[in-house]
């Protein structure tokens, strides 16, 4: 075990008092920064990177592991509580953990989610030290055709059950892929519906969709039925708030669901976090209508957010990893995390290994201190975070609406931004109102430029040749389970509706 | 009330504190010159090429002295176009340069914008680098002239993958094109939105061949992961081991230059002392060290010679966009 005994010489290096104070303070910084919507930890290592050209090396390093993940914890935080993510990693864990927050268990949500955010660290960074030029040869399978396959997967798997009504469900979708078409065409140079503003050639962010649907959209909704039904309304802040053996029971096997989604999506440059974190949503919704669990979609399932959590963690685990052995800047944070490294004279690639060792082995053993130190911050901190909840809804929602104007505009510094997340969140509102589903709008938003790049980058390689769609093992094996999971679901779906005549 | 007395203090505070900032504010905005506060605005993401630019050049003005403070403003989108028109709606401004480059003259070309580089006034060329043609290690072609023959004969099978549309790379890959009797539209480019994503789409063998920033795969060149067959500088470069478009035949040039504009309108007495600014940052210990990680080229050019460059790089970005038909 070669590697245990370099990754201990990596503890040593990085294990010094003042280390330690650097890793808490990177740690606190990337949480505060990942709480605000719109400003991930990507923003945070950008903005301090200027900061750490006076530390040497391993206590830069050890500082930026602690935002690195930082930031991911932070951005579950806003998600749970206000229901505005700071960051489209942590969409899907808004879904089930704004519906805990809301029925009392806040402070249960955020434990969950703390823990979760660990377990997955932990998990992709040990896959990462022992196995890191294994999983890299993974990344170079993948190509168009792949990608593709594995969009329409995502897609089949997450809409056909995040809704009920499926004619509800495709309008959403709908709505969502409109949203998402905006902004010039990647592969043709062609603006699309961007009317003639040049603000609107790069899309709107997703951020500015995330943050209006959800947060803002809530605020006027709550704002519209405040006097007449308080019911709707209502924030329960009774209930058990700590988590419980019995809690720690259900959520384990969430965690290391997700845990197993989000390590190999680290390794592929596609799209990031948000893919993994979906599927596990999609997974725990399909488990828990087979359990006929009555939580999820109403008081919030602990399980809905134990595994996409962990799954946004484990795939910045693994990216970290593809970073250091490939070069591959996977993520936004990972491409900024390429640029710091470069400063210290460290090129993350093939050869990092050989030239950098012993930067590279601290920097590892940082990453498991980071997320120790960042769990250690995190659980005592969720009845404080919870606390929130009890201010007075006006302060509270206006309070929301303040800070998502904020984030919003730290991104881009643009007015326009500003008129589309309202109007965006009219939208929400709307949907609220006429009971459209509104994780439909985000999957297509997400998934849907994916989907249409990748076809089209694998069209115009194979020119024109629709064979190449399904020329590989890998893209093949999509289809199949794709369709046997379409069969099935079928199948249970006829049983079910013969049951109910009978 | 309760407090009166803890109110009234809370007030007198607040009043203090309100008035000290209204008095700091004025005088800060009242006596601001280039050489007291300079905002540098990178018209890309942090964490963009532009951006690490940038915060090198502040870095660089902050520990020579040559600014007081110096700021890095991130106005991101569009190929830098949304950066170049909001600071064309600043006229006049003394106190602000503007990052620009290559990519964003392909930007204002591909884009059809109002705005063009015709309205900024041109202060200093200060970095390249270089664009290198490289096949996976295993690929067949092992010199520039196997990859040639196979391109002349099917263009559309021998897909090239790169930066997005209208980047150093795409750009390059229709001049070379062109210049070896290829029909730049024949081309089959495939854009991808970052050199790491490129990367992947020639180790896993989509890509027939990837038009990448030579230091972006420098790595894994020296790795023996990748092969470069070409590289985009006019002569060769130091330290590297490989040879040009030019040298192999083929008249084709292009380099990933990075530089400073100022607003319109801005007075020559301005525009003398941004000049004079950005030689004193080139002479900085930190510039130089920052040339050298980044391994950037320096090309520090001012005044006609720039203008006359930026004219220059205008006219072929032009054309090459007429012949690519876009």
């Amino acid at each position: 075990m070669e590697q245990l005994e370099l990754l201990m010489g990596g503890f040593a290096n990085a294990l010094t008092p003042m280390n330690l104070l650097w890793v808490l303070i990177g740690a606190l910084l990337g949480t505060a920064v990942g709480v605000v919507p719109g400003l991930g930890s990507a923003m945070a290592v950008a903005l301090l990177l200027p900061i750490t050209f006076s530390l040497e090396p391993t206590a830069a390093f050890i500082m930026f592991a602690g935002i690195y993940f930082g930031g991911l914890f932070g951005d579950s935080t806003s998600g749970i509580l206000l229901n505005t993510p700071g960051h489209s990693s942590a969409i899907a864990s808004t879904f089930e953990g704004h519906r805990m927050a809301k029925s009392g268990q806040a402070a249960k949500a955020l434990a969950t989610c703390a823990i979760g955010a660990f377990i997955g660290g932990l998990i992709a960074t040990t896959l990462v030290v022992f196995f890191a030029p294994t999983l890299v040869k993974m990344a170079t399978v993948f190509g168009p055709a792949e990608y593709f396959a594995l969009a329409v997967f995502a897609f089949l798997a997450i809409s056909a059950v995040v809704s009920e009504s499926v004619i509800r469900g495709i309008a959403a979708l709908g709505i969502g892929l409109a949203l998402a078409l905006v902004g010039i065409d990647g592969p043709s140079g062609t603006a699309r519906f961007t009317l003639g503003m040049p603000q609107l050639f790069d899309g709107i962010s997703v951020i500015v969709i995330t943050v209006g649907l959800l947060a803002l959209g809530e605020v006027f909704h709550v704002a519209s039925r405040i006097h007449r039904d308080p019911a709707a309304t209502r924030i329960h802040t009774k209930g058990r708030a700590r988590l419980g053996l019995a809690d720690f029971k259900k959520a384990l096997p969430a965690w290391l669901r997700g845990t197993a989604f989000g390590v190999p999506f680290g390794l592929i440059p596609a799209g990031g976090a948000e893919v993994p974190t979906f599927l596990a949503y999609g997974t725990e919704k399909q488990l828990a209508k087979r359990r006929n669990d009555p939580e999820f979609g109403t008081s919030g399932s602990i399980r809905g957010l134990a595994a996409p959590e962990a799954a946004a963690n484990a795939t910045a685990g693994t990216a970290m990893g593809a970073l250091l052995a490939l070069g591959l800047p996977v993520s936004a944070t990972a491409a900024i995390m390429l640029a710091a490294f470069q400063q210290y004279g460290m090129q993350p690639g093939p050869l990092l290994f050989e030239r950098s060792g012993d930067l590279v082995w601290a920097l590892l053993a940082s990453l498991f201190v980071g997320l120790v130190i960042l769990v250690m911050i995190n659980i005592p901190f969720a009845s404080v975070w919870a606390k929130l909840l009890s201010i007075p809804k006006h302060y509270l929602y206006a309070g929301i609406t303040v800070f998502s104007m904020l984030g919003v505009y730290a991104v881009s510094s643009a007015i326009l931004d500003l008129w589309l997340l309202i109007a965006i969140g009219l939208i929400g509102f709307l949907m609220r109102r006429y009971n459209i589903p509104l994780a439909p709008v985000l999957i297509a938003v997400i998934l849907g430029p994916m989907a249409e790049t990748e076809l089209r980058r694998a069209l115009a390689v194979s020119e024109g040749d629709l064979g190449i769609l399904v020329d590989s093992p890998i893209t093949v094996t999509l289809y199949l389970v794709l369709a046997a999971a379409l069969a099935l679901s079928a199948v249970q779906h006829l049983r079910h509706r013969t049951n109910r005549k009978a | 009330m309760k407090f009166p007395l803890r109110n009234a203090i809370f007030g007198l505070v607040v009043a203090v504190v309100a008035a000290l900032a209204f008095i700091n504010a004025g005088t800060a905005s009242g006596t601001s010159t280039a050489r007291n506060k300079l905002t540098l605005i990178a018209p890309a993401a942090p964490g963009g090429g532009w951006d690490s630019f940038a915060r090198e050049g502040q870095q660089a003005l902050k520990s020579g002295g040559v600014v007081n403070n110096p700021q890095v403003v991130n106005v991101p989108g569009a190929g830098g176009t949304i950066g170049l028109s909001q600071f064309v709606q600043t006229p006049g401004r003394e106190d602000a340069l503007l990052v620009t480059g290559g990519v964003m003259v392909g930007a204002i070309e591909l884009g059809d914008n109002p705005e063009s580089m015709a309205d900024v006034v041109p202060i200093a060329r200060m970095a390249d680098d270089y664009a290198a043609l490289v096949v996976p290690a295993d690929s067949t072609f092992k010199t520039f002239s196997d990859f040639l023959e196979a391109w002349k004969k099917d263009p559309g099978g021998t897909s090239i993958g790169g930066g997005s549309l209208g980047s150093i790379d795409h750009l390059l890959s229709a001049m070379v094109a062109k210049t070896v009797g290829i029909d730049p539209k024949d081309v089959n480019y495939i854009a991808y939105s970052g050199g790491g994503e490129a990367l992947t789409s020639l180790l896993s063998h989509t890509t027939a061949a990837g038009m990448s920033g030579y230091n972006e795969v420098r790595d894994q060149i020296e790795a023996g992961t990748l092969r470069a067959l070409a590289i985009s500088s006019e002569e060769r470069l130091d330290g590297v081991d490989v040879p040009t478009f030019k040298e192999q035949g083929v008249d084709a040039a292009m380099s990933n230059w990075r530089g400073f504009v100022a607003a319109p309108g801005t007075t020559d007495e301005a525009k003398a002392e941004f000049i004079k600014i950005v030689t004193e940052m080139r002479s900085t210990q930190h510039w130089q060290e920052a040339l050298k990680r980044n391994s950037w080229t320096d090309t520090f050019s001012t005044g006609e010679e720039f203008e006359q460059f930026i004219t220059n790089e205008v006219a072929t970005a032009q054309e090459i966009v007429k012949d690519l038909g876009l």
